[in-house]
């Protein structure tokens, strides 16, 4: 397997501050790949750097092989589709129309899309399990539906790298696992490397290949979950008492929480 | 309604055929349709279609820059009136034709004050690096009425004859038919909106966030600012013919946005007929309805727009 994107000494953030520090990773091809980390410890802001929406102060990432920066914007927007955290969307756009407009970067300015493009489109609806709800309007939907078609619009841009940034963190644990099963099978179907900000322990201990934990701007830790969720790293991280233990299906590490009581005793 | 797309740009364009006819047909004299193509009054024919050219083109003009601002500002409330660009476009007409300036100049005049104030609005809004949408709806209307009010006072003691009793620039007016500058506004706003049509699927993305935007491969920034300028000079181009009218950069597009949706690729055509048919009417009725007297017609939007803003306000809170 071949590393698709690698970060080297990458620091930098927003004007104010330098929020990542000396980050160093590997991302190998068709991998699902799970950033975690307290609030404010630079997942997304990692995710902008890799996905070119940042530019570093020092360090470089190389996308295949190549800087990032020497790409240009459009050609990496047909390699990596992004989905971010979740916004509202003012206007009503239909369902189909914004899954199209992930072709827009696989367009010409005036070129109106093909008979290729709609059945990318479709494809993309299908893969999500969201053609039903094609000709429904965006502001109509609910948040776990919504979510699933601006997975289909990354989808049409046919990327080999997807980036989603919380994709589950308005959802009940229902929505969350169809969301993550998604993911999953699109990784290892459509063979596209998924690198995903996750909140919840336990959904990316149960789902991620690979995994780095983030703590003030550096990696402090980068491994299989098994390496990397343990009692140990997460009480030095998350500043908070927890119990590890092993899911008793999947037997990757659990999480659990210990309240203020408990903690007393 | 079940309209295909193209029937319903169809349907758009004989409305706005409806009100060319209707423009041309009435008038403060009465002359029945079967005289008015007559050698006798082919004066007031000219005059007539002249009139009904330029109301198309202030129309469609305003309605585009409409949807440019409300797309990049991902507000539906957004307008050059609203934001203070027609006031800063109605100063540096005014400015112009104080300092005695050639007609034809007076629209790149106005271009500089709509930027001028484009800007200002911008800065005043401006909180850390974020436009919030509250602030700059209010630095919009704090400048509005700011300009305007420097307007007023220019013309009141302004020495210029020609100045006195211009008031038109505050409430609007299609009384101008000086031709050259007319070919010069048509020319403005027809490249301008061909401008923004070329940029469409980027105002889909841009509208639907900038985040979105920026991973489909968009100059976010670049854009927004090519199509401010745009929208900057054709607002300057239309208020130096038309002075101020207000509600049709507001409510056309909004409606059309109900009837052919949000694609750029729709509502921007579908927003020129619209808004140039919707001007053509309101400029006859202004023309029309008390002869010989004829009403301002940005009396005649506003009292048009604001009751069906309302109604479309309500209803979409309903729908939600």
């Amino acid at each position: 397997m071949s590393v698709i994107m690698k970060a080297e000494h990458l620091s930098g953030g927003y004007e104010k501050e330098t929020v990542l520090k000396e980050v160093d990773l590997e991302i190998e091809e068709g991998e699902f790949f799970g950033i975690i980390g307290p609030n404010g410890s630079g997942k997304s802001t990692l995710l902008r750097f890799m996905s070119r929406a940042l530019f570093p102060e020092s360090g470089k990432i190389l996308f295949q092989g190549k800087n990032i920066l020497g790409f240009k914007r459009r050609e990496l927007s047909r390699k990596i589709a992004f989905v971010p955290q979740e916004t509202a969307i003012n206007f009503s756009f239909t369902v189909f129309e914004i899954v199209l407009m992930g072709r827009i970067p696989h367009l010409g300015r005036l070129q109106t899309e093909t008979r290729d493009d709609f059945q990318i489109a479709e494809k993309a609806l299908f893969m999500t399990d969201t053609s039903h709800l094609k000709d429904k309007k965006i502001d109509e939907l609910s948040s776990g539906e919504r979510q699933r078609v601006l997975i289909a619009k990354a989808l049409a841009q046919e990327p080999e790298l997807l980036f989603l940034d919380e994709p589950t963190s308005h959802l009940d644990i229902g929505h969350q696992v169809q969301i993550l099963n998604l993911l999953k099978d699109l990784n290892k179907k459509q063979r596209i490397t998924v690198v995903i900000v996750l909140h919840d322990l336990n959904l990316a201990s149960e789902y991620c290949d690979k995994m780095i934990l983030l703590h003030q701007g550096r990696i402090y830790s980068c491994g299989e979950p098994e390496k990397l969720i343990t009692y140990q790293n997460l009480e030095a991280v998350y500043k908070t008492l927890v119990l590890v233990n092993k899911n008793p299906v999947s037997s990757k590490p659990f999480v659990m929480l210990v309240s203020a009581k408990k903690n007393e005793n | 309604m079940k309209l295909k797309q193209d029937d319903k740009i169809l349907l758009l364009g004989l409305i706005f055929f409806i009100s060319v006819l209707f423009g041309v047909s009435c008038g403060s004299i009465k002359i029945p349709l079967s005289q008015l193509f007559d050698d006798a009054n082919k004066q007031i024919l000219f005059l007539r279609v002249l009139r009904v050219l330029l109301a198309a083109v202030v129309g469609a003009g305003l309605g585009v820059s409409g949807v440019i601002l409300q797309s990049i500002l991902k507000n539906p409330l957004a307008d050059p009136y609203l934001l203070g660009t027609s006031s800063g476009a109605g100063l540096g007409a005014v400015l112009a034709v104080i300092a005695g300036m050639a007609s034809s100049l007076v629209p790149f005049v106005a271009f500089l004050g709509a930027l001028g104030s484009m800007i200002l609005v911008y800065s005043i809004a401006k909180e850390q690096n974020k436009i919030p949408v509250q602030s700059l709806v209010l630095s919009g209307v704090i400048v509005a009425v700011a300009f305007s009010g420097i307007i007023v006072f220019l013309v009141s003691v302004s020495p210029n004859e020609a100045l006195h009793g211009m008031m038109w620039w505050l409430l609007g007016s299609l009384q101008n038919y000086d031709v050259k500058l007319l070919i010069i506004i048509f020319f403005i706003v027809a490249l301008g909106i061909m401008g923004t049509f070329i940029f469409s699927h980027d105002l889909n993305a841009i509208s639907l966030g900038e985040e979105h935007a920026l991973h489909l491969g968009i100059d976010v920034e670049l854009t927004k600012k090519f199509l401010l300028l745009i929208t900057s000079f054709m607002t300057g181009a239309i208020v130096s013919v038309s002075g101020m009218i207000g509600f049709v950069g507001l409510i056309v597009p909004h409606i059309m946005r109900l009837y052919t949706g949000p694609n750029h690729k729709m509502l921007i055509p579908s927003t020129c007929l619209g808004a140039a048919a919707f001007l053509v009417f309101c400029d006859t009725l202004a023309r029309s309805l008390f002869p010989p007297v004829e009403i301002p017609i940005g009396v005649i939007t506003s009292l048009v727009g604001a009751p069906v803003f309302i109604i479309l306000l309500k209803q979409k809170r309903r729908v939600n």
